[in-house]
C-alpha cells in the first residue's frame, strides 16, 4: 500500500464521520460528562451540536476540511521509527509525528475543524483559551485563514513561562488577553472565555482547545483529534502488518489522548495508556493528575475527575508542563479509566524532563515537555510489557508538539545558559 | 405554602415586586457576612440569596469575583455559608444558598439540602445545574422541603422555558441580558419580554436578575417583574466601603433606595 491508497479522501472522510458509539444525546458517558452550564449558553451548545452533527457527515465539509489538513496542515504525519530509543527502551518504538504538522502541533487538526464549522454558522467572533499556548496559535492561525476575528484567553502565569507562543498569537493578528484571576492557569482562561461567550454568544463561537468541556466539545475536539490513531493505525498494519502492543499518550485534559486512543478502542489487544502531569509527585499534592489523584466532581460544564479539596473547590494544578497545568480531564478518558479499557498513570516532571533530554540525544528530536511525558511512559512500562509477551513489544508514542517553544523552561531546567 | 412563597404573594398583594438581595457569604468575613445581610433586610430586602464563594465563577463579574476571592483566602467553606444562612434566616427573611452546582455535589446533595433546612434556609438557586443534570437535588430538594430555583434566559427556546419553569419552586429567576454579573447602565430591553415569555408558561412567580443597580432600575423591572433582584451593587458598596461600620450604612441606604423603587413601579 502506498500513502495514496492509505490515505485517499474517503480515509480521512471516515475519521470525521466514524460510526463507533457517541454519548448519550446529552453527552453522558455513564455517569459521566453532560452539561453542567448557565441556561444562557444552552441555545449555543444546541447550536453548535447540530451544526456539528450536520457537517460531519456532510462530504462537501469532509473534502475542505481534508483538503486543509493536507494541503495545509502537513497531513497526514509522519510514523517515524526511534530506532535508539527503542534500543534504550527494549521495545520497538514508533512516534506518531504530530509535531511536524504546521504551528508545531496536534492542536493544528482541531481547529481546523471547528473554524470550519464556525464559519458554517455564519459567525464571525472566536474566541479561544490557552495553556502552553498551542492551541491559542493554532486558533489565532485558523483565524487569519478564516478571516476571523480571535480573542485568545491565557493564564498570566502562562503568558509568561510561554512568552514565544504570546508573540506569535500577536503576530497571526489574535488578541491575547492574559488573564490575572484565581490561579493565573489554564483554568482560569478558560473561566474568562466562558465569561465572554455568555456575552457575546450571538456572534462568537468558542473553538474550546481539548475533549473536554460540556457537550459537544469532548465528542467534537475528539472526533477531529481522531484523525491521529486513525492514521497512525494504517501506518503501523503497512508497515509490519500488525497492530500495536501499546498506544502512548500525554494526558492533560486529553485531546491528543483521545485522538489517538480513539481508533485502537476495538482493538481488544491494543493497550491504551494516558500518561498524566505528575509534577513533583501525586504524593506531594504537587501535580495535575486528576484521575489518578483526583476524584469525580463537575469542572467546566462536565462531570468528570478533577482536583479538589472537600468542599469541592478545585485545587490548583501543578506541572513543569503548561499544557498539562489542569485540574481536570475529558469526560471521555474518565469513562475509559472507569470502564478500565484504557490505564492512566502519573509521570513525574523528573521522569518527564530525563524523557526530554533522551529523546534530544537519541533521536535529534526535541518534543514539546507535554509529549516528553508520553516518552517517558513508554520507557516505563516497555520492561513490564516486554515480560509479559515474551518478546519486543511494539509501542506507538504520540508525539503531540514541537519542544521550540519549551527551550526557556528545559534551559533553566538544565541549567543551560540561553 | 413555603414561606419564600408567602412573601412573594404578600408583595403581589401589596401590588409591588418583592426586593431580592445577594451578598457572598464569608465576605468580608463570616459574622461581617451576616451583618451585611442584617443590613439589607433593614433597608428593605424581602429576601436573601447568600452566594457560596467558589473557586471557578464563570458567570460572575469582576465585583463578586474580588469579594469571594477574599472569602476563599480566607478559607470560608460551605459549613461556613450554612452558619450565614442560620444567622440571616433568623430575622424571619426567607433565605436561599446561590452556589454552583459542585461544591453541592462534592458535600453531598442530600447532605446539604438536610443541613440547609436545619439551618431555616429556603431552598437554593444554582446557576451552572439544568433540569436535564438535576434529578438529584430535586430529590433532595423534595426530601427536605426546600424551594428550587432554576433560571431562563434571553436565548431560551419555549420547550426550555417550559421545561425549567416545569421543576421551579418559589420563583423563576430570569437572567434579562446575556452576560455575567455586574451593574450595568441600562435594564436590557428585552427583559420585559423574557418575563412575558416565562409567565405564558407557569403560574410561579418570576424575578428578574443580571445588571440591576439602583432605584430607577427597580422601579422599571418592577413595572413588570414579580421580583427583582440585585447582587454586585451591593458587593460594590462593601468593597468600596473605608470600613466596616460605613459598608452596613452604604448596604442599608441602597436597600432603602431600591425598596422605594419597587413600591413605585407600578404606580
Amino acid at each position: 500500500m502506498t500513502d495514496a491508497t492509505v490515505f485517499s479522501d474517503a480515509f480521512f472522510a471516515a475519521s470525521y464521520a466514524h460510526p463507533s458509539a457517541q454519548p448519550d444525546p446529552a453527552g453522558h458517558y455513564g455517569r459521566l460528562g453532560g452539561r453542567f452550564m448557565p441556561e444562557a449558553l444552552m441555545a449555543a451548545l444546541a447550536e453548535l451540536t447540530e451544526a456539528y452533527q450536520k457537517s460531519k457527515n456532510d462530504p462537501e465539509f469532509q473534502a475542505e476540511l481534508t483538503h486543509w489538513l493536507r494541503t495545509y496542515a502537513n497531513r497526514p504525519s509522519l510514523l517515524t521509527e526511534a530506532k535508539r530509543l527503542s534500543a534504550h527502551a527494549g521495545a520497538r518504538i514508533l512516534l506518531k509525528r504530530e509535531d511536524l504538522n504546521h504551528t508545531g502541533s496536534h492542536k493544528i487538526n482541531n481547529v481546523l475543524g471547528q473554524a470550519l464549522l464556525t464559519r458554517r454558522m455564519g459567525k464571525k467572533r472566536v474566541i479561544a483559551e490557552t495553556g502552553a499556548g498551542q492551541h491559542g496559535v493554532a486558533s489565532a492561525t485558523a483565524a487569519a485563514i478564516f478571516d476571523l476575528e480571535c480573542v485568545v484567553y491565557m493564564g498570566e502565569e502562562d503568558t509568561e513561562r510561554q512568552a514565544l507562543n504570546v508573540a506569535r498569537m500577536r503576530m497571526l493578528g489574535a488578541e491575547v488577553v492574559p488573564v490575572a484571576t484565581g490561579s493565573r492557569t489554564l483554568k482560569d482562561a478558560i473561566n474568562e472565555a466562558i465569561r465572554d461567550w455568555v456575552t457575546n454568544v450571538e456572534h462568537t463561537n468558542y473553538l474550546f482547545g481539548t475533549a473536554a468541556g460540556p457537550h459537544p466539545f469532548p465528542s467534537i475536539v475528539r472526533d477531529f483529534a481522531r484523525i491521529i490513531g486513525v492514521e497512525a493505525r494504517a501506518q503501523l498494519l503497512d508497515l509490519t502488518g500488525g497492530l500495536p502492543d501499546a498506544v502512548a499518550a500525554c494526558v492533560g485534559g486529553g485531546s491528543n489522548a483521545i485522538g489517538l486512543f480513539h481508533a485502537f478502542v476495538p482493538d481488544e489487544s491494543v493497550r491504551l495508556y494516558g500518561f498524566e502531569a505528575g509534577g513533583s509527585g501525586v504524593e506531594s499534592g504537587l501535580h495535575a493528575a486528576s484521575i489518578t489523584g483526583g476524584a469525580v466532581g463537575v469542572l467546566h460544564g462536565a462531570r468528570t475527575y478533577i482536583l479538589q479539596d472537600e468542599y469541592g473547590q478545585t485545587l490548583p494544578s501543578h506541572s513543569i508542563s503548561a499544557g498539562l497545568d489542569y485540574p481536570g480531564v475529558g469526560p471521555e478518558h474518565a469513562w475509559l479509566h472507569d470502564t478500565g479499557r484504557a490505564v492512566y498513570e502519573p509521570v513525574t516532571d523528573a521522569e518527564a524532563m530525563d524523557a526530554f533530554q533522551l529523546l534530544c540525544r537519541t533521536e535529534g528530536i526535541i518534543p514539546a515537555i507535554e509529549s516528553a511525558h508520553a516518552v517517558a511512559g513508554a520507557l516505563r512500562i516497555a520492561p513490564a510489557l516486554r515480560e509479559e509477551l515474551g518478546r519486543e513489544p511494539v509501542i506507538i508514542v504520540n508525539l503531540s508538539g514541537r519542544g521550540d517553544k519549551d527551550m526557556h523552561t528545559a534551559a533553566a531546567y538544565f541549567g543551560m545558559e540561553v | 405554602m413555603s414561606k419564600l412563597s408567602a412573601v412573594l404573594a404578600a408583595a403581589k398583594a401589596e401590588n409591588r415586586a418583592a426586593l431580592i438581595g445577594y451578598l457572598p457569604a464569608g465576605f468580608p468575613t463570616v459574622e461581617g457576612s451576616i451583618a451585611a445581610c442584617k443590613a439589607m433586610i433593614d433597608g428593605g430586602v424581602d429576601i436573601v440569596e447568600i452566594g457560596l464563594p467558589y473557586s471557578d465563577p464563570q458567570m460572575d463579574g469582576p465585583v463578586i469575583q474580588q469579594a469571594v476571592q477574599v472569602a476563599l483566602d480566607a478559607g470560608v467553606n460551605t459549613l461556613d455559608v450554612l452558619r450565614v444562612v442560620e444567622g440571616v434566616a433568623a430575622t424571619g427573611a426567607p433565605t436561599l444558598v446561590m452556589s454552583y452546582w459542585n461544591p453541592i455535589e462534592r458535600f453531598g446533595a442530600d447532605r446539604f439540602a438536610k443541613q440547609l433546612a436545619a439551618a431555616g434556609g429556603a431552598g437554593t438557586i444554582l446557576p451552572d445545574l439544568i433540569p436535564e443534570e438535576a434529578d438529584d437535588w430535586i430529590a433532595a430538594a423534595d426530601a427536605h422541603a426546600l424551594d428550587r430555583v432554576f433560571l431562563v434566559a434571553q436565548t431560551s427556546t419555549p420547550e426550555r422555558i417550559t421545561l425549567t419553569t416545569g421543576v421551579c419552586r418559589g420563583f423563576v429567576y430570569a437572567a434579562s441580558l446575556m452576560g455575567v454579573t455586574g451593574t450595568r447602565d441600562a435594564v436590557s430591553g428585552n427583559a420585559k419580554g423574557l418575563v412575558e415569555r416565562t409567565k405564558a408558561a407557569t403560574d410561579v412567580p418570576v424575578c428578574v436578575g443580571l445588571g440591576v443597580s439602583n432605584g430607577v432600575q427597580a422601579a422599571e423591572v418592577a413595572g413588570f417583574a414579580d421580583g427583582v433582584i440585585v447582587g454586585s451593587a451591593f458587593v460594590r458598596r462593601l468593597l468600596e466601603a473605608p470600613d466596616e461600620a460605613s459598608g452596613l450604612a452604604a448596604v442599608r441606604e441602597l436597600a432603602r433606595e431600591l425598596a422605594a423603587g419597587v413600591r413605585s413601579g407600578r404606580r
